[in-house]
């Protein structure tokens, strides 16, 4: 029953997709006037109708309800309750239902509270909304039906993948969905604005907030998913340059590079079709990225299920999307015309080298990722990795964290460098001082190097831009920049400090064996086994001791799931203020020749990863920024509304 | 740095588009040219046995060796966290060292794919091995092989 009412109502959202998608454009055509007032009403009302089909389906899954296929294959009765729930998006139908779900609520906010731009380009904006999502709509109806049900249920569902039961499941893939579709809503306003041909600040400032939003999702997402890789994986890194973290970091890359130009739109009125070029390119992107991961076109355990129809599905949605809106732009491009302009020394020229080098980077990391495939399609195999990425992500993003550190300082329009050169001296200064500092008592590759002697500047320079201002007084969107610019200063030490100052340990130890590991000193106290709820479990009870400070007691893990049947290790993690200690338990080392029986030997893996915390911290650091950002944007743009009201009603009352 | 469009009011309105259009062209291009020039370095090609007795991998090149884990090859050192082992396909043999924890199925007799390089000894110096997770995650190479060489390589090992 319940299963048969989401179907009901994802038919019901998608039916009212094309009402809004043909009014909107009959109204736009002068066609029919009467459908211009349906426009707001039907989008709202088709966001519910998708939450409600989210809605069944997560009930579906809490009762773990075996009739419908999804539950049967993807779930389990004794899984915790948590990881039921999460389990709804830890699969490929429900995991593109929320995608439909969190776009069908996006464009009814939209619906709702939006004031600021004309009728028409609303009513552009909201069409463009619906034919995309009748895209998905029509992806979950006719070739991945969350919904199917089975004509004999069984008695017990097959489960999760065990890497996949964790706390993180239950925020990743939300928190990277919302950044992902928040960007479809800035994708449909671009297109309102060409269609309506009215690119211009007013279109930036609706747009802005959307964007922001998108932005801070995809930080936490791409944060988070880097933390929860960290540890789930027990490999003791935290990007592999993987072709999924490749295909969130794109959009990043691309709604990092719109949100500094739609600033420049909203305040400057320059780079119009750029930022129209760019809200086009960070939507695709977010479609490049669910298309690499939803076809199955690469193994990873990301990819749920591999079905080349569907992967056929996605890439005709991409080729209509991304081939429509490029088609539009280059018939309506002439006619955006030429913004305000700027000199080369200026906040807009510093924010222009910002977006040529985050598309260029954005290119780098596109091509690498394809590259295998293309490859592939002409016979070779190869594998991408870290000494292709590092090295040419670094050529573009060296230079930019530069310009990082001077943008924020220049004025609008134009300006001197000689200006602004007292500034400037001091984190340049800073910089200098760490990088001989380091070279001198480190033997360390390049680009740790470059991190270390950058990460110091440019944690100076970012807080610049409050000097001579008063804090209170401060506007949110400055204090944002300053907290953003500040985290990518955070977690680019802690990168470097990881990659250059890492100490990794590897040993066969028996009990009551002691490892040295930086200043760590860790003994084997003992191996026991432990159970949970479907699993079961070798723990190692490690002492550490920090420089002769008191024990802590670390716990890795090396668990057996029954249900799917799979081993992972959960590794133990000791943090302290200067960094963290990494310890993996692998399993019972086989006896060397001539050993005595008896006389196990554990393997044991361990690292010390200085400063490694502050990546996320750092990460963490810039999505309050734009969270900051985005408190000050909306509330500027409330203040607004009601100081037009109150003129409004004053008017009316002096009319009287 | 001082002659920009904006500094010389002579200069048209188009052209400062065009001159913001050429430098975000030219960085791409760059950009394009340098991913080239280092795929062709960087990216680490696939190998079976067979291939890299044919025409081995340069000793410094990072490469994937893929094949199936002989039956009896696999032997620990007295460390407790080295192995050996070799790795064949029914043609060629090549004998890998590896230093870690190994992955959970990773067992004689099944596919493996050694991530790492061809030492001058003719041993394969794994960094990283990766093997069958579960049904639903099976590394690509390892899948094409099933389909391709399973029977020949299943049928000599078994």
């Amino acid at each position: 029953m319940i299963a048969e009412l989401g179907l009901a109502s994802l038919w019901l959202a998608a039916a009212l997709a094309v009402l809004q998608l043909v009014a909107a454009g009959l109204w736009l055509r002068g066609k029919s006037e009467a459908l211009g007032g349906v426009i707001r009403p039907v989008a709202v009302t088709q966001g519910l109708l998708a939450l409600l089909a989210f809605a069944a389906l997560v009930l579906l899954f809490c009762r773990t309800d075996l009739s419908v296929k999804l539950v049967a294959l993807n779930s389990h009765s004794a899984k915790p309750f948590i990881y039921k729930l999460a389990g709804t998006w830890g699969n490929h139908e429900g995991s593109m239902l929320l995608w439909v779900m969190v776009m069908g609520l996006a464009g009814g906010f939209v619906a709702l509270v939006e004031r600021r731009l004309s009728d028409r380009m609303l009513a552009a904006t909201l069409g463009w909304q619906a034919f995309v999502s009748l895209g998905f709509y029509a992806f979950l109806l006719f070739s991945s039906n969350p919904f199917e049900r089975l004509d004999s249920a069984p008695p017990e569902g097959q489960g999760l993948n065990p890497l996949l039961q964790d706390i993180g499941l239950a925020f990743h893939p939300p928190t990277l969905y919302l950044g992902y579709v928040g960007l479809s809503v800035a994708f449909s306003f671009a297109i309102g604005a060409l269609v309506t041909r009215e690119v211009g600040p007013a279109f930036a400032r609706a747009m802005r907030p959307w964007v922001l939003g998108a932005w801070i999702f995809l930080t936490i997402g791409i944060t988070a998913g880097s933390y929860w890789a960290y540890y789930e994986l027990g490999w003791g890194g935290w990007w592999f340059w993987d072709p999924v973290e490749n295909a969130s970091l794109m959009p990043w890359l691309a709604a990092t590079a719109l949100l500094h130009s739609v600033s420049v739109l909203a305040a400057r009125d320059a780079l119009r079709a750029w930022t129209v070029m760019l809200g086009v390119v960070a939507f695709s992107m977010s479609m490049v990225g669910t298309f690499l991961v939803r076809s199955g076109i690469l193994t990873s355990v990301h990819a749920f299920a591999v079905d080349p129809e569907r992967g056929t599905f996605i890439l005709a949605l991409l080729a209509i999307n991304i081939g429509g809106a490029l088609a539009l732009f280059g018939l309506r491009a002439s006619s955006v015309t030429e913004g305000k302009r700027f000199a080369a020394v200026s906040r807009e020229g510093a924010l222009v080298l910002n977006n040529v080098a985050l598309s260029a980077i954005l290119g780098i990391v596109l091509f690498g990722t394809l590259y295998p495939l293309l490859a592939e399609a002409m016979g070779a195999k190869v594998s991408v990795g870290p000494p292709y990425f590092n090295p040419m992500s670094a050529l573009f993003a060296v230079p930019m964290l530069l310009v990082l550190a001077v943008g924020p300082l220049l004025r609008w329009k134009t300006d001197r460098l000689a200006r602004i050169r007292w500034e400037i001296v001091v984190p340049v200064l800073i910089g200098i001082a760490a990088a001989i500092g380091v070279a001198a008592f480190a033997r360390i590759n390049v680009l740790p190097w470059i991190g270390l002697a950058l990460a110091p500047m440019l944690a100076v320079a970012s807080v610049l831009p409050l000097r001579g201002r008063n804090p209170r007084r401060t506007p949110f969107a400055v204090w944002g920049m300053v907290v953003a610019h500040f985290g990518i200063a955070v977690s680019l030490f802690g990168m470097a400090s990881e990659s250059a100052f890492s100490q990794e340990k590897l040993v066969a130890a028996r009990v009551g064996d002691s490892v040295e590991i930086g200043p760590w000193h860790v003994t084997l106290r003992a191996v026991q086994p432990v159970a949970g709820p479907n699993w079961t479990a070798l723990e190692a009870v490690l002492d550490a001791r920090y420089a002769g400070n008191a024990a802590q007691t670390v716990r890795p893990q090396s668990r057996n799931f029954w249900a799917p049947p799979q081993q992972t290790s959960e590794a133990a993690l000791h943090t302290r203020w200067n960094g963290q200690l990494y310890a993996v338990l692998g399993g019972e080392a086989p006896l060397a020749s001539g050993a005595k029986p008896g006389d196990a030997r554990w393997q044991l893996r361990l690292w010390w990863k200085p400063f490694a915390p502050l990546i996320w911290l750092g990460g963490g650091l810039i999505a309050l920024g734009g969270l900051l950002a985005l408190i000050g944007r909306v509330a500027a743009d409330v203040r607004r509304l009601v100081a037009k009201d109150k003129i409004a009603w004053r008017r009316m009352r002096q009319g009287r | 740095m001082n002659d920009t469009p904006a500094a010389s009011p002579a200069m048209k309105a188009k052209h400062q588009r065009l001159v913001l259009l050429v430098i975000a062209i030219l960085v791409l291009l760059a950009a394009a040219l340098a991913a080239i020039w280092a795929l062709r370095n960087q990216a680490s090609y696939f190998y079976v046995p067979s291939e890299i007795a044919a025409d081995p991998p340069a000793p410094d090149q990072a490469v994937r060796l893929g094949g199936m884990v002989e039956k009896g090859s696999l032997r620990t050192e007295a460390d407790g966290v080295t192995i050996g082992f070799v790795v064949g396909d029914g043609k060629a043999r090549v004998p890998v060292r590896f230093r870690g924890i190994v992955p959970s199925l990773f067992v004689e007799g099944s596919g493996v794919v050694a991530e790492g390089k061809l030492a001058a000894d003719g041993t394969f110096r794994a960094e990283n091995l990766l093997a069958k997770h579960d049904e639903n995650y099976v590394p690509r190479e390892i899948k094409d092989m099933t389909e391709h060489q399973a029977q020949q390589v299943v049928a000599e090992t078994r």
